[in-house]
């Protein structure tokens, strides 16, 4: 089982950075029919994404969301003695990019940096990584980068993704504080799925080739991608996800003992409005509960959470806020969090 | 039971104009699309408690084999 439990380590302070680049999904029509493109758009209910401009990458919209960050909350550089970086869309295949966003933050070379790669259960993953470091008492600060250029890695010919997927990054800073009182993490695990959302070639186990890297038809649908390109089992996702979150947030709670209406808001990973309204239903949570940024960034994977806090829960932390966020995904992976937001700094959007 | 299957089905594939069958291809219906599959998918878990993977909701062909389907799940 892995449960954890942590005691007066929180985050202090977020911020988000999108690409300024709007995707209008009705008018995403290149390669599909308009009339089912609006079919699609209206009940997956994502309207708009932002994909990053060629040259512009994950750690980059990480890097504008921490100096935004670092200045507003007035932070000692010299303080961070911890840097992770999440994605599954970073800069080289080496040396980590933790390492060179160390560099060009400014940050000194006391840090511990590295890289976690996991899809939509990252930032929940990444933060349990960071709570339990932090609660060592070996680092003054932690700060958490977890950026994605998801669109990028999809099929603009494939409608089973071609729609889903945007770009964004964040940077939270964590540390140890008594205000924050008690914390509880659930982390799961199941390989037996990793077939549901894959991109096949391009790794080491299946290098890239011609083969590799050419397009083709893929379905009876005429969904056309390379192997290179990653690909989902929708239905399957769904299945999972309807079965597994809602197990994993009440198991959450029980640790917590707490009853889901004690709880000021549900940050869910933002999928698609369809299952996402299925999850809150089923858990009988109140839509008021449920903070949702969906409709104008699309799918994020990891960093969907936080920025869903950043653009929507901006200002609400005055007074302190019991806060459940529950990632699932690629993996599969999911991860389920109870904790307090108390006085968390969260910038504007910043937008680049 | 099979009325209370087809009453689910009608409401999650929105169909309002007219009864259907358990001999009925589903796929051939108006409604159908691929997001009528996320329809049935909350369906399935909110009424039945089931969850059919992919691979053999595509051997599914008429509402009477999602019926037996859905049975055999629910009497294991």
């Amino acid at each position: 089982m892995a449960h954890l439990t942590f005691h007066n380590v929180g985050i202090s302070g977020l911020a988000a950075a999108v690409p300024k680049n709007i995707v209008d999904n009705y008018n995403y029509i290149e390669h599909f029919d308009a009339e089912a493109v609006k079919d699609l758009v209206d009940k997956v209910g994502i309207k708009q994404r932002r994909f990053a401009p060629e040259g512009m990458c994950a750690s980059d919209l990480c890097f504008a969301a921490a100096t935004q960050l670092i200045e507003d909350m007035k932070i000692n550089k010299s303080e961070i003695d911890l840097l992770i970086f999440i994605s599954q869309t970073p800069d080289y295949r080496m040396p980590a990019t933790s390492i060179v966003l160390q560099e060009k933050l400014g940050l000194g070379k006391q840090v511990a940096a590295f890289d976690i790669s996991l899809g939509c259960s990252a930032f929940v993953y990444g933060l349990s990584v960071v709570y339990a470091l932090m609660q060592t008492g070996g680092f003054r600060k932690a700060l958490l980068l977890d950026g994605e250029t998801r669109s990028r890695i999809y099929s603009p010919k494939d409608r089973k993704t071609a729609f889903l997927f945007g770009d964004g990054g964040v940077a939270a800073i964590i540390e140890n504080n008594e205000k924050y009182g008690v914390s509880h993490f659930s982390l799961n695990s199941d390989g037996s799925l990793s077939d549901l959302i894959k991109v096949d070639a391009g790794g080491y186990r299946n290098p890239t080739t011609i083969e590799t890297l050419t397009e083709k038809i893929v379905d009876e649908f005429g969904n056309i991608r390379s192997d290179e390109h990653g690909y989902m089992n929708g239905p399957d996702v769904f299945n999972f996800a309807i079965r597994e979150v809602p197990k994993d947030v009440k198991k959450v709670l029980e640790m917590a003992n707490l009853e889901l209406s004690a709880i000021d808001y549900a940050v869910f990973h933002q999928a698609n409005d369809y299952m996402n309204g299925y999850l809150a239903k089923k858990l009988k949570l109140q839509p008021e509960q449920v903070p949702s940024c969906i409709e104008k960034f699309g799918n994020t994977s990891s960093v969907s959470i936080p920025l869903t806090i950043a653009t929507q829960l901006q200002n609400k932390f005055d007074k302190p806020k019991k806060m459940i966020l529950s990632g699932f995904g690629v993996g599969m992976s999911w991860a389920t969090a109870f904790l307090t937001l108390d006085n968390c700094k969260i910038s504007d959007l910043v937008e680049i | 039971m099979e009325n209370k299957f087809l009453a689910a089905i009608k409401e999650a594939l929105e169909i309002e104009d007219r009864d259907i069958a358990l001999t009925d291809v589903f796929r051939d219906f108006d409604e159908w699309d691929s997001l009528s599959r996320l329809s049935l998918i909350a369906m399935l878990d909110d009424d039945y408690d089931v969850a059919i993977e992919d691979e053999v909701f595509k051997s599914l062909i008429t509402l009477g084999d999602l019926f037996n389907e859905v049975q055999n799940r629910i009497n294991k």
